[in-house]
């Protein structure tokens, strides 16, 4: 290294970027987390003119740009669309490896959400796999109120 | 259109980790060797783009901790948030307004310095997405197993792309991961989040590069023969993961398609000599090149084994050894430019493919290839 630096000590500064900061969720996703929490329901929101439910639920369409959603609760069963088991302790797992993350279709849903799914041996996930969402116990309106998604029949 | 063309580009090497080298030095060191490369000073430069993210960077309004550096101090300078390709596109239409005749365009990063997986995480959604931890490898394995489900690509075709790429990057000496392997080294690597082993991503690298885009007036006074820009096209895909169908790229074929209408380009296949894509990860210059119309929809991996992107091959990709050879995150799309340009000159010694009037640079940004800028260049205005 002396050589790079021509006899010049290196010097590193070590810090990190923390800044606080609230995300104020909005009318939309307040409802969804509410009624996540309070209900153990899981509210999408349609766009009658494109015909398509969505979720996590959109304020306005994004497809035609319409602000006329309506809300609709989608089922707690669903189907894999992808997945990964991440495998490597990556540092942005809250738990500990190995993780599966899903992209789970829920029926009555057009679009897939994001989530783990567990109960399962990670070399026999597949894509089309028929899950189900477990509700956590402890919930506090956040994506976390559902724990997971198992296979269904679990 | 107006034409314009590239007149100038500046690499520095892209390494794993530069010691000795800050931001700044790294502009200064890539902008220094583009005016070179044009044959200009800084005076020359009408206005400049620095492309960087605050997050890479570690500080809030980054491109302007680099317009020194850049030669941008009483100049008109502007920035964008994104691949180097889209600081590209901006400069491109900066020139093209007729208010200035160059626009110096750069592209930085240090990789090195921060947590990937950290920063690629803070790309999600707050709300819904962020705290499950998911980050650009696992979304991105997400997306290279629906990719291969639908298509039916397998992982010995991913690996292929590792070897190759890594391959070529021996010859390049701006890349730091050049390594001869074989298809069992890959996928015999760790398998970080499946299907994706360690040998099937690219690395997190240091790097800075620099182009400097002229208007024909200019472009008639640079040092070499300028390398003109035939058409670009760009495009973004829903934010969220889940509204996209992660199996194909709809924003990539738009950008494509919008790149070859310019460009006057029907059979992208026959009518390109060769591209630069962003292999950030093996399956996705397969994926790519599927968007791109280059190859038929889920033909990429049987074309690679055939021989058909090798640097003899029909149409060379990543001749340079892509992003496998070295990722300087953001100025990865802008090292693709420069790569192409270096192409059509002749420039590119080992790695220069034999035929190379017309090619393609391709950048990306966001998770799982939620944006994409096409960039078709050629040697004839
Ligand atoms: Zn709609």
């Amino acid at each position: 290294m002396a050589d790079i630096f021509k006899g010049i000590e290196p010097m590193v500064y070590k810090s990190r970027i923390s800044v606080p900061y609230h995300w104020w969720a909005g009318e939309t996703a307040s409802r969804f987390l509410v009624a996540l929490r309070d209900e153990q329901k899981i509210l999408g929101t349609r766009c009658a003119a494109c015909n398509k439910t969505y979720l996590p639920p959109r304020k306005n369409c994004p497809l035609c740009f319409s602000a006329s959603m309506e809300w609709m609760e989608v089922s707690n069963e669903g189907t894999v669309v992808t997945f990964t088991v991440a495998r490597r302790q990556l540092a942005s797992l809250p738990r500990k490896a190995p993780v599966i993350f899903a992209m789970i279709k829920l029926d009555g849903a057009d679009t897939a959400i994001l989530h783990y799914l567990d109960g399962v041996d990670p070399g026999r996930v597949k894509i089309g796999m028929r899950v189900k969402a477990k509700f956590s116990k402890d919930r506090g309106a956040r994506m976390q109120d559902i724990e997971c998604f198992v296979p269904k029949g679990e | 259109m107006d034409r314009a063309a590239i007149i100038g580009i500046g690499m520095t090497k892209v390494e794993s980790r530069k010691l000795d080298k800050t931001f700044a030095d790294m502009a200064f060191e890539a902008v220094r060797k583009a005016l070179d490369d044009a044959g200009m000073t800084i005076a020359d430069i009408d206005n400049v783009i620095t492309t960087s993210n605050d997050f890479w960077d570690g500080r809030t309004i980054s491109c302007m901790a680099v317009g020194d550096a850049s030669g941008a101090s009483d100049k008109n300078i502007s920035c964008v948030e994104g691949d180097g390709t889209f600081g590209a596109f901006y400069g491109l239409a900066r020139t093209l307004s007729g208010s200035y005749g160059t626009t110096l365009v750069t592209g930085h990063s240090k990789g090195s310095q921060s947590v990937s997986s950290l920063i690629t995480n803070a790309a999600f959604d707050p709300i819904y997405n962020r705290t499950l931890g998911a980050d650009m490898i696992t979304a991105c394995a997400m997306q290279s197993n629906a990719y291969m489900a639908r298509t039916g690509t397998t992982p010995e075709q991913l690996a292929r792309v590792s070897v190759k790429n890594h391959g070529n990057a021996m010859m390049n000496e701006n890349a730091h991961l050049g390594m001869k392997l074989t298809v069992k080294d890959v996928l015999g690597s760790e398998m970080i989040a499946d299907p994706l082993h360690r040998l099937d991503c690219s690395p997190v690298s240091d790097g800075c590069c620099a182009i400097i885009i002229a208007d024909e007036k200019r472009a008639k006074k640079s040092k070499k023969k300028p390398v003109w820009i035939k058409g670009v096209g760009m495009c973004a895909d829903a934010y969220f993961l889940g509204d996209r169908d992660l199996s194909r790229s709809e924003s990539l074929v738009k950008a494509a398609r919008t790149a070859y209408k310019m460009a006057g380009i029907s059979d992208p296949g026959k009518e390109i000599d060769l591209a630069e894509v962003y292999d950030a990860f093996s399956y996705q210059e397969l994926m790519w090149l599927e968007g791109l119309g280059i190859c038929a929809d889920a033909d990429a991996g049987k074309q690679l084994e055939k021989g058909s992107f090798d640097i003899p091959g029909r149409l060379p990709v990543n001749a340079s050894g892509g992003l496998m050879g070295g990722h300087a995150v953001i100025a990865a799309g802008l090292y693709r430019i420069a790569e192409v340009v270096r192409q059509i000159r002749g420039e590119a010694g080992a790695y220069q493919a034999k035929k190379a009037d017309t090619g393609l640079a391709h950048g990306v940004n966001g998770l799982a290839g939620q944006s994409h800028c096409v960039w078709i260049l050629g040697k004839d205005r």
